[in-house]
């Protein structure tokens, strides 16, 4: 007589591997050096965060005119509040602000829009990287539609620490996959043209590239063809990171097995259809965290151009500390600019760590 | 040999050589890889390619749609030389499927997008007519209910039968099989070689490089033995296992035939 084989039924997994009560178990009391390491970090919590809110919010001081206002004994915010506009728009002319907020709630609409179901996700794109720029170049600059002009000197503040990471970021990206494609190329003047480009801007530093834009450029251009600095300083930013996106993306490219590029070459497609359609979709995503992190550190390293004499977010902080009204607040404009810059970076980090998991379609168990 | 077998085999005599490699030799480096190979293939014969790992067979095959570069001799497909014009390479590739080892299915896209994408693209089918042959090869396949899941969440017997019916697809006029067993678990090498067999019972000019010699003996016209880059011995599947003319042939049959 054949014996009929009948699969077991599944069971719940024990009470103890699932849950709260186990999550704690697990993750603070697993062994007696975890148990010491939780006890301590909750001493030094305990150290630390009574004095750090007592000073930021219970002494603090939210408005004054000046330093000799705030006498709580805690942090001057004052100094924030008073500074505010400036912090965030520099020299910008205060009557036109809303320019620059019209066009920050036009670019959070407009990406927000990415959610809707029924919006065409490609004229939504196109709107985005082609319309967009213009509209907000003119609103930014004004001189057009009876807008009054705005000198780019007056730039500053958040607004151009954005304005250089968006645009450094948005431009970097396409010009470091194409550096890489390059890289790997096996035409030798395209393959040497960017082994030499890439070389040359990653040994040098930031404040080189920077320097050269704004002093060296003009020196060599002739007479009358000189162009804006922020331009200048813009373009060096944006190759400058090139470079370092250059070589996260040709990480991700030879990571990608070779059997990727055969199947795509034996179906028949032409070059730029492999890499847009089979590569770099795969190699791209591979390499989203160094992106990101080439991103974090671009947005950072705008700070530089503090430098060339640009004030921007940081810049303008530092500017405010010399003020003689509010000498001695400097804790305060740094805990901000660190605050702001914090936020910033992790919602940039957040958001590759969803993008990675929704890109994610199981190919890692092969 | 059953009517319609005998129908194509003399059709197969009357066509001309759809595929021809003429003195074709390679060298990887210093590596002699494939010497002088000589060989043509007819429209509709099913050739297996056999022999040691190392012997060139899957160079060889490879050679046909020019994944891989041959340095000396000619090799046709389907009257088109095989040289450095991308325009012929891109020609010959439309209509030579390739069936990889291990599957190189694209993991980022589904079973059908994988399906699609080069009847889109290459053969600028539009998108509706496109997915709807997809689906057609998908039933032939039998893992049509599978069409919108990503490849990774499919065994390795399922994910070889989509690379088949990715072949296909762009309805191609010689299908080429490198080894599309040989990574499988054993329970699910029996369902592609299913689809391969059906394949070849419609008239398909296949190459199949392979060790499966089950599959040989019922499907092959020709079976062709390699060894050290060289055509050792080419016949008919009966001739070839039954009475090998060569005693290298007779040591490898001996090799995997006895066991």
């Amino acid at each position: 007589m054949t014996i009929i084989f009948k699969p077991s039924p599944s069971l719940p997994p024990p009470v103890t591997s699932v849950g709260a009560v186990a999550w704690v178990r697990q993750n603070l009391f697993s062994s007696p050096l975890n148990i010491f390491l939780t006890f301590f970090s909750a001493y030094v919590i305990y150290l630390l965060l009574p004095p750090v809110i007592q000073w930021a919010f219970i002494d603090a001081t939210w408005e004054g005119t000046s330093k000799a206002s705030c006498t709580a004994g805690g942090a001057c915010w004052a100094f924030i509040a008073v500074y505010f506009d400036q912090f965030m728009y520099g020299l910008y002319p205060e009557a036109e602000t809303w320019r620059i907020n019209l066009a920050v709630i036009m670019l959070v609409l407009m990406v927000g829009a990415f959610a809707i179901k029924a919006v065409n996700k490609l004229y939504l794109s196109i709107a985005i990287i082609v319309v967009y720029p213009i509209v907000a170049y003119f609103l930014f600059a004004g001189g057009v539609f009876g807008l009054e002009k705005v000198e780019t000197s007056l730039w500053g503040g958040l607004f151009l620490t954005v304005l250089l990471g968006v645009i450094g970021i948005v431009a970097s990206f396409p010009l470091g996959i194409v550096l890489a494609l390059g890289r790997r190329s096996e035409m030798p003047i395209a393959k040497s043209v960017c082994v030499v480009f890439i070389e040359t801007i990653r040994a040098v530093p930031l404040i080189t590239i920077l320097f050269m834009a704004s002093v060296m450029i003009p020196l060599f251009l002739p007479e009358g063809l000189n162009f804006n600095k922020l331009l200048r300083v813009l373009i060096g930013i944006t190759l400058f990171s090139a470079a370092y996106m250059a070589e996260v993306v040709r990480g991700g490219l030879q990571a990608i097995p070779k059997g990727q590029y055969e199947a795509a070459d034996a179906m028949g497609l032409t070059y730029w259809q492999s890499m847009i359609l089979v590569i770099l979709p795969q190699a791209l995503k591979l390499v989203i965290p160094g992106i990101v992190n080439s991103f974090i550190a671009l947005f950072k390293d705008t700070t530089l151009v503090y430098i060339v004499g640009m004030f921007d977010f940081l810049g303008r902080i530092q500017a405010a500390n010399h003020d003689s009204n509010w000498l001695g607040t400097t804790v305060e404009g740094y805990a901000f600019a660190g605050f702001i810059y914090w936020a910033i970076c992790f919602g940039m980090s957040r958001y590759s760590m969803a993008l990675e998991r929704k890109l994610e379609t199981g190919h890692k168990r092969n | 040999m059953t009517d319609t077998n005998m129908a194509r085999a003399q059709l197969a005599q009357g066509e001309e050589a759809i595929i021809e490699f003429n003195d074709v030799n390679k060298w990887y480096g210093d590596f002699h890889v494939l010497k002088n190979i000589n060989f043509s293939i007819k429209k509709g014969e099913r050739i297996v390619v056999c022999g040691p790992s190392g012997s060139g067979k899957s160079t060889m095959t490879r050679c046909i749609n020019r994944l891989e570069e041959h340095q000396k001799g000619t090799i046709l497909v389907d009257g088109v030389e095989m040289n450095n014009n991308l325009k012929n390479i891109e020609a010959i590739r439309k209509d030579v499927g390739m069936v990889f080892q291990h599957f190189n299915l694209f993991p980022h896209l589904t079973i059908l997008e994988n399906l699609t994408l080069a009847p889109i693209w290459v053969r600028k089918t539009p998108k509706k007519q496109a997915e709807e042959m997809a689906m057609h090869y998908l039933e032939r396949v039998k893992i049509a209910n599978q069409a919108l899941k990503y490849p990774g969440q499919l065994s390795g017997g399922q994910q070889q039968r989509v690379a088949i019916a990715r072949g296909l697809c762009m309805q191609p006029r010689i299908m080429l099989f490198d080894e599309p067993t040989s990574a499988l678990d054993p329970e699910m090498i029996k369902e592609v070689l299913d689809v391969m067999v059906q394949l070849a019972e419609e008239g398909m000019t296949m190459v199949c490089v392979t060790h499966e010699m089950g599959f040989a003996k019922t499907v092959a016209d020709r079976v062709v033995f390699m060894d050290a880059g060289e055509i050792v011995e080419a016949n008919e599947p009966h001739e070839f296992f039954e009475n090998p003319q060569h005693d290298r042939t007779q040591m490898f049959l001996s090799q995997i035939l006895n066991h």
